[in-house]
């Protein structure tokens, strides 16, 4: 008995008696770097008969290889990716689209990489694509699209989205158009037709003949319609138009001075400012019903409304503070909050399709900034600085903003531009989009494809 | 006359060897010693380790407490602490039975006593006072004494202090600059989301990763959660970057096991 409680002792003893000391070593890594990730765009391959048939079609010798152009220039202007010297490349683009050898991607310092295939069938484009984590040697995604042979570029902008959203965690905004006011002519005589194209400054069409002005062209978040304001008679009317089938109606006639129409986050209302009897203020309008609801009342001017994504908050700049700012309200005019305190005077307020920030243009000191606040007006961040520069309009994902920019004319009226500009969220990646004039109120489309 | 010139030449003598050995001492001032300054001697890694997790924070301050009581039995008699000495110190199993090793081999009772005993003071003060300076003589001296037996108990010594302590400041921050020159973090991920993703890693002695593991992998496939799929291949994809870590070049027991906890949302609140 007493060996067996001696045994048992013993064996508890044995379990308390501490086996390893060692704690594991935890090391937190909160900080990375920006830097764009480099990646590996190899050319789609094509096999010769979808070549030949396809260079007939389209007059396009290496289809294959102007889809991956597409895909990088994308990847580059996003400014989160460093698409790597194709001369690079060890392998040829049909067996990587089968098997990559990782060591040669990844002695090219590629972290990722793109492969794909094009075949011409039945007079459809197929176009296959993978994307590989090099450092990893596994594939991370595969898909393919088929379509009709002249969609060739919207397919290397969904391939871009695609990829983006993998790598980055969040939607892209490349398969998407923008519409702009085109002018042309001295800046006394300005000829401005509504224009369309791709995002990347690609297959522009003119949707209006220039005979009347147009402004604030503003696509609908939820479809390809736009609305906009035109002159008829010396007055500014709303109009809409549906640019698939280019049909276009006049929302309606109101007294008096008519700015800044914009769509509602569902499409189902427009919400603008007019004048009247001198006295700016918002406005709404149902599209089914044409019923106008009044949203504020004051005797200062309010102006460039624009919703909250989820519809609850509206914001709107006002001078009813004595100088030009940036207000929050409910959607029925309610709780009206001022939100910018900065110095100099805040105007055209857009509320990001993610919801946490406003973009907004400010005036200080004779200079003009773009920048963004969060919605109670905190962290506000000046993303650029310039000699005129207004109207910012949100990506679809909300990372990136295009305006347009303005550069001072000589005394004759010489030397005067507008360009349209993006910019993203950190300020850094700044560029030029190519249009085929000069351009100005541009306004980003939500995503064609989803 | 012969007289006179050696009594002169003594005299003559007598004078230069005064002039010369004596002279200067008579107007020099006594050398100024500047004022002692008191200099406390510091483990670096006992103050810059990294936080303990709570269980082997316990279990340290249960080895310490240990460790104290043998402390005071130091000044028991020799025999008593040789008994005492494999149970106080919590050693992982292979380290026990190499202390009992080469008890075995040493016990040769009455003559290789003192020997035992002096090498159980050795380790003492290696585990116990890591900071006083007399143990770091009486390191010097059993050195000299016991060099045959020197490397044996230095790695059993440093084992043990190895046991108490993570990384110190220096090696943890020249792992992290590493890893943050390789991280590309995501710039699309919600910043208001949990942006941690924890990873456990194994690594070979020259800091080339054998294995990884993300711990909180069920969410890498939880609906909404996608962009934790994003962060933790990004993290993934900086640690194979980076490969070899720069770890340390001693102490492999220490940190064959890592868990890297990538943190994203400093970064992206910028």
């Amino acid at each position: 008995m007493m060996k067996k409680f001696k045994t048992i002792i013993l064996l508890f003893l044995l379990i308390l008696l501490p086996s390893k000391a060692f704690s594991l070593i935890e090391v937190d890594i909160t900080r990375g770097n920006l830097n764009p990730l480099p990646i590996a765009v190899s050319p789609l391959a094509t096999d010769s008969d979808s070549a030949s048939s396809l260079n007939s079609e389209l007059n396009i010798k290496n289809l294959g290889l102007e889809i991956s152009k597409v895909v990088e220039n994308n990847l580059r202007t996003s400014g989160l990716f460093n698409p790597l010297n194709k001369d690079a490349f060890l392998q040829k683009p049909d067996i990587a689209h089968l098997k990559p050898r990782f060591e040669d991607w990844a002695l090219i310092k590629a972290q990722a990489l793109i492969t794909g295939k094009v075949i011409l069938k039945e007079e459809k484009l197929r176009v296959e694509f993978r994307l590989w984590d090099v450092l990893a040697a596994k594939e991370m995604m595969a898909l393919a699209f088929t379509t009709v042979p002249k969609n060739w570029r919207r397919v290397g902008h969904i391939i871009t989205d695609k990829v983006y959203e993998r790598l980055t965690g969040e939607k892209g905004y490349f398969d998407t158009r923008i519409i702009y006011v085109s002018e042309k002519g001295p800046k006394t005589q300005r000829v401005k037709k509504l224009a369309i194209m791709d995002q990347d400054g690609h297959n522009t069409k003119y949707l209006t003949l220039g005979n009347e002005l147009v402004l604030t062209p503003r696509f609908n978040p939820t479809n390809q319609m736009v609305t906009y304001l035109s002159y008829f008679r010396n007055l500014p009317r709303v109009y809409l138009l549906d640019i698939e089938t280019g049909i276009q109606e006049v929302v309606g006639d109101f007294p008096g001075m008519t700015f800044a129409p914009r769509f509602s986050p569902d499409g189902k209302k427009i919400i603008m400012s007019f004048a009247k009897d001198g006295n700016s203020d918002i406005y709404t309008m149902d599209l089914e019903n044409r019923v106008v609801e009044r949203i504020t009342n004051h005797p200062s001017i309010d102006t460039s409304p624009s919703y909250s994504p989820d519809g609850k908050y509206i914001t709107f700049n006002s001078d009813r503070s004595g100088y030009q700012q940036i207000y929050v309200m409910k959607n029925d005019g309610t709780n009206v909050k001022r939100v910018s305190f900065g110095k100099g005077l805040y105007g055209t307020p857009v509320w990001s399709p993610r919801g946490d920030l406003i973009a907004f243009t400010k005036l200080h000191k004779g200079k003009f900034y773009i920048g963004v606040m969060r919605k109670d007006g905190k962290g506000e961040r000046l993303l650029t600085e310039n000699y005129y520069q207004e109207a910012p309009s949100w990506s679809p994902n909300g990372r990136v903003l295009i305006f347009y920019r303005e550069t001072k004319s000589n005394k004759k009226g010489e030397g005067f531009s507008a360009k349209l500009w993006s910019i993203d969220l950190t300020g850094y990646n700044e560029r030029l989009v190519e249009t085929e004039t000069d351009a100005s109120d541009p306004s980003w489309s939500s995503l064609l494809s989803n | 006359m012969y007289k006179n010139i050696i009594a002169s030449s003594v005299l003559h003598l007598g004078i230069i060897l005064i002039a010369t050995m004596s002279l200067p001492f008579i107007t020099k001032k006594p050398i100024e010693l500047p004022p002692i300054i008191s200099v406390e001697l510091i483990q670096i890694m006992d103050k810059t380790n990294i936080p303990y997790a709570p269980k082997a924070k316990k279990i340290i301050q249960d080895v310490k407490k240990k460790e104290e009581q043998k402390l005071v039995s130091e000044q028991a008699p020799p025999k008593k602490v040789k008994k005492e000495k494999p149970d106080a110190i919590p050693l992982p199993d292979q380290k026990t039975e190499k202390i009992k090793e080469i008890e075995e081999k040493k016990q040769n009772p009455e003559t290789i006593e003192n020997e035992v005993k002096q090498v159980s003071e050795f380790e003492k003060d290696e585990i116990f006072d890591p900071d006083s300076i007399a143990a770091l003589i009486d390191k010097s001296k059993e050195e000299i004494a016991e060099s045959s037996k020197k490397s044996k108990l230095v790695t059993q010594s440093d084992d043990k202090t190895m046991n108490l302590s993570g990384l110190t400041l220096s090696e943890e921050d020249a792992l992290k600059a590493q890893i943050f020159g390789c991280w590309s973090i995501p710039l699309g991920l919600p910043y208001n989301e949990n942006l941690l993703v924890r990873i456990k890693l194994k690594l070979k002695p020259d800091g080339t990763v054998t294995k990884t593991e993300i711990l909180d992998h069920a969410r890498m496939n939880m609906p909404g959660q996608g962009f934790f799929k994003v962060l933790a291949e990004s993290a993934l994809r900086a640690i194979q970057l980076c490969q070899p870590l720069r770890v340390p070049t001693t102490g492999y027991e220490r940190w064959k096991d890592m868990q890297l906890n990538f943190d994203a949302r400093e970064m992206l609140e910028g």
